[in-house]
């Protein structure tokens, strides 16, 4: 019997107890929850709905991630930074003046085009630049260079935008259609959550096109396999390296226009939170794998809204929506300990090492 | 003119050198083979001609040209295509999308259409598994894809990095047949091989390739004869 218990690994024996207090506590806050009902109905429908916008939007980001290190095998830090300083720049040079001026009434889903192709066209060149300049030269170094230099990048973009435009949150203006609720059916919802919900959904169908149906498209999946036969093809794979970031930072772009219409705040460190959290739905859903971004940043989304009022209002916490993060970064753990390929991952590890 | 002209090249991995004076040519039409043990630079010297690795000394000339001015991925657009070691199909994508990768380098969209029904008449197979990843494919129809990829780029000159490896002997027979097919349609092919008897059979004519030196060179039929190449490459005693 002694024998027997000496045989069960510590580790083995910590990740039981680990996963059981987790559901113990998930299943008795879900119960008291219920039980209690602290919210009615409409509540739960709008947390849900407002679940899966925040999703969407880590969905998009989480796609520049899963695009890069599908090609590079490097995690881009910098790309919050990629979110932010589109969507900053429009702010400051045309959201502003178009809504002080008037235009941004008279004339608001062609307003609302003009800011999102600005940022688009900011956040890829920023992107391109930014490989360019600070990974390429480092394409063959050990992977740990690679990395420090994308901390190093996000830092000096948040500090130039910060330098550019001053430190204060800017506010970014309300485009008139997209102001107030909507009902749909028994359920009533923000028009802005709709919106990023569709624009999400649009832009991941397309891009998900893009990658799988274009001759740039294909280019981007051979050289993510192999980049010696990429160039034996004729594929130019520093071009193909640089369409990646173009296309993941255009998403980027999107979603920071998304946040804004939601948020109506524009910041220099506003990338941080995002990027780290679209970097845990990546990695949730698997990294590499365009659907597991999505699938990951939906997840993450909800888990965030819904989570703290469904598990942890019952057991009596204060104030359980401030824990969202510890939500959110709770499933990151658990997932790297018990499925560390993610939910539609492929096991990596020794195949690509 | 020679179509391809090595001359005296040098290449190193890190401090370890790889090749250590190669030359030798290649005329339009033949089939040339590299045979020689593991280790000998056979790969090397190929991936030095496709660009993949740095010479320290040397020049390849292709049609009159240095290769040192191309990059890698503007060969392909010269006419030279390879079917890279270890078949170096994309795992992920489908058999489709590699032939698709393989025609990369063309806009002629006729004429990619017209060579993909010629390369599905020559590998029935891969016809029937296009819409499959080829990862799934057996190990003789991912070297049937490796090459049939590589044909998709029309080349003028074709490298092959030993296109019978790991392969069943009834597939190793194909093979080669397809290789004698393709040059007879008028590509010339550079062929690495460790199968020498079957690459001597099939090759015009033939280098001995030993740690990084050419030590003979000569036709095909006469290295069949040679007493130290049969001893040592053709299992003769």
């Amino acid at each position: 019997m002694l024998q027997r218990l000496k045989e069960i690994d510590m580790l083995d024996l910590f990740l039981w107890v680990f996963r059981t207090v987790i559901l113990v506590v998930v299943v008795w806050g879900t119960i008291a929850t219920i039980i209690e009902n602290p919210y009615p109905t409409q509540t739960w429908m709008e947390t849900i709905v407002a679940g899966i916008a925040q999703g969407s939007l880590y969905a998009l980001i989480a796609i520049g991630y899963t695009l890069v290190y599908g090609v590079l095998f490097m995690i881009n830090f910098a790309h919050g930074e990629f979110f932010m300083s589109g969507i900053m720049t429009a702010t400051i040079f045309l959201a502003g003046p178009m809504s002080a001026s008037g235009y941004l009434d008279r004339h608001p889903y062609l307003g609302l085009l003009w800011i999102t192709l600005v940022t688009m066209v900011v956040s890829t060149a920023i992107a391109v630049l930014t490989e360019r300049v600070a990974y390429r030269p480092l394409r063959y170094a050990p992977r740990l260079v690679p990395l420090i230099t994308a901390i190093g990048a996000s830092f000096f973009w948040q500090n130039y935008f910060r330098g550019l435009f001053g430190s204060e949150v800017k506010p970014f203006p309300q485009i008139a259609p997209f102001a107030g609720k909507i009902t749909l059916g028994s359920i009533v919802v923000l028009k802005t959550h709709l919106v990023v919900i569709i624009a999400a959904i649009l832009m991941l169908i397309g891009l998900y096109f893009f990658v799988m149906k274009t001759k740039t498209g294909k280019a981007i999946r051979a050289v993510a396999e192999n980049k010696d036969v990429a160039a034996l093809m004729g594929i130019d794979v520093d071009r193909a390296i640089s369409s990646t970031f173009a296309l993941g930072a255009s998403m980027a772009g999107i979603a920071g226009v998304l946040y804004a219409l939601v948020f109506r705040q524009i910041h220099f460190f506003m990338g941080f939170i995002p990027g780290i959290k679209a970097f845990t739905a990546a990695v949730l859903g698997g990294i590499g794998s365009i659907p597991g971004a999505a699938l990951g940043g939906l997840f993450l989304g909800m888990f965030e809204s819904v989570g703290p009022g469904l598990f942890l209002e019952g057991l009596g916490i204060p104030a359980p929506h401030q824990l969202k993060d510890v939500i959110a970064f709770t499933m990151l753990v658990l997932v790297l300990i018990f499925r560390p390929q993610g939910i539609l991952g492929e096991r990596l590890a020794e195949e690509k090492a | 003119m020679p179509m391809l002209e090595v001359e005296n090249i040098h290449a190193y991995y890190g401090n370890i050198q790889a090749l250590r004076g190669i030359s030798l040519t290649v005329e339009e039409g033949e089939i040339v083979t590299l045979i020689g043990a593991n280790g000998a630079g056979k790969t090397t010297t190929l991936r030095a001609i496709s660009r993949l690795v740095p010479l320290r000394e040397g020049t390849i000339k292709y049609r009159g040209d240095d290769l040192a001015q191309f990059k890698p991925h503007e060969l392909v657009y010269h006419g030279i295509a390879m079917v890279p070691e270890g078949r170096g199909i994309f795992a992920k994508l489908t058999v489709a999308e590699n032939l698709d990768m393989g025609a990369y380098s063309r806009t002629d969209t006729e004429g990619i259409q017209e060579d993909l029904e010629r390369i599905f008449g020559l590998f029935p197979r891969l016809k029937e598994r296009r819409n499959q990843v080829a990862g799934t494919l057996s190990g003789g129809e991912q070297q049937m894809l490796a090459t049939a990829r590589a044909l998709m780029a029309r080349p003028q000159l074709l490298l092959m990095d030993e296109p019978s490896m790991g392969l069943a002997p009834i597939l190793v027979e194909s093979i080669f047949q397809t290789i004698q097919d393709i040059n007879a349609e008028g590509t010339t092919i550079l062929l690495v091989e460790q199968n020498a008897t079957m690459a001597l059979q099939v090759a015009h004519r033939g280098y001995v390739l030993q740690t990084g030196e050419i030590v003979l060179a000569d036709s095909a039929a006469k290295l069949q004869q040679n007493e130290m190449v049969q001893k040592a490459y053709l299992g003769i005693e």
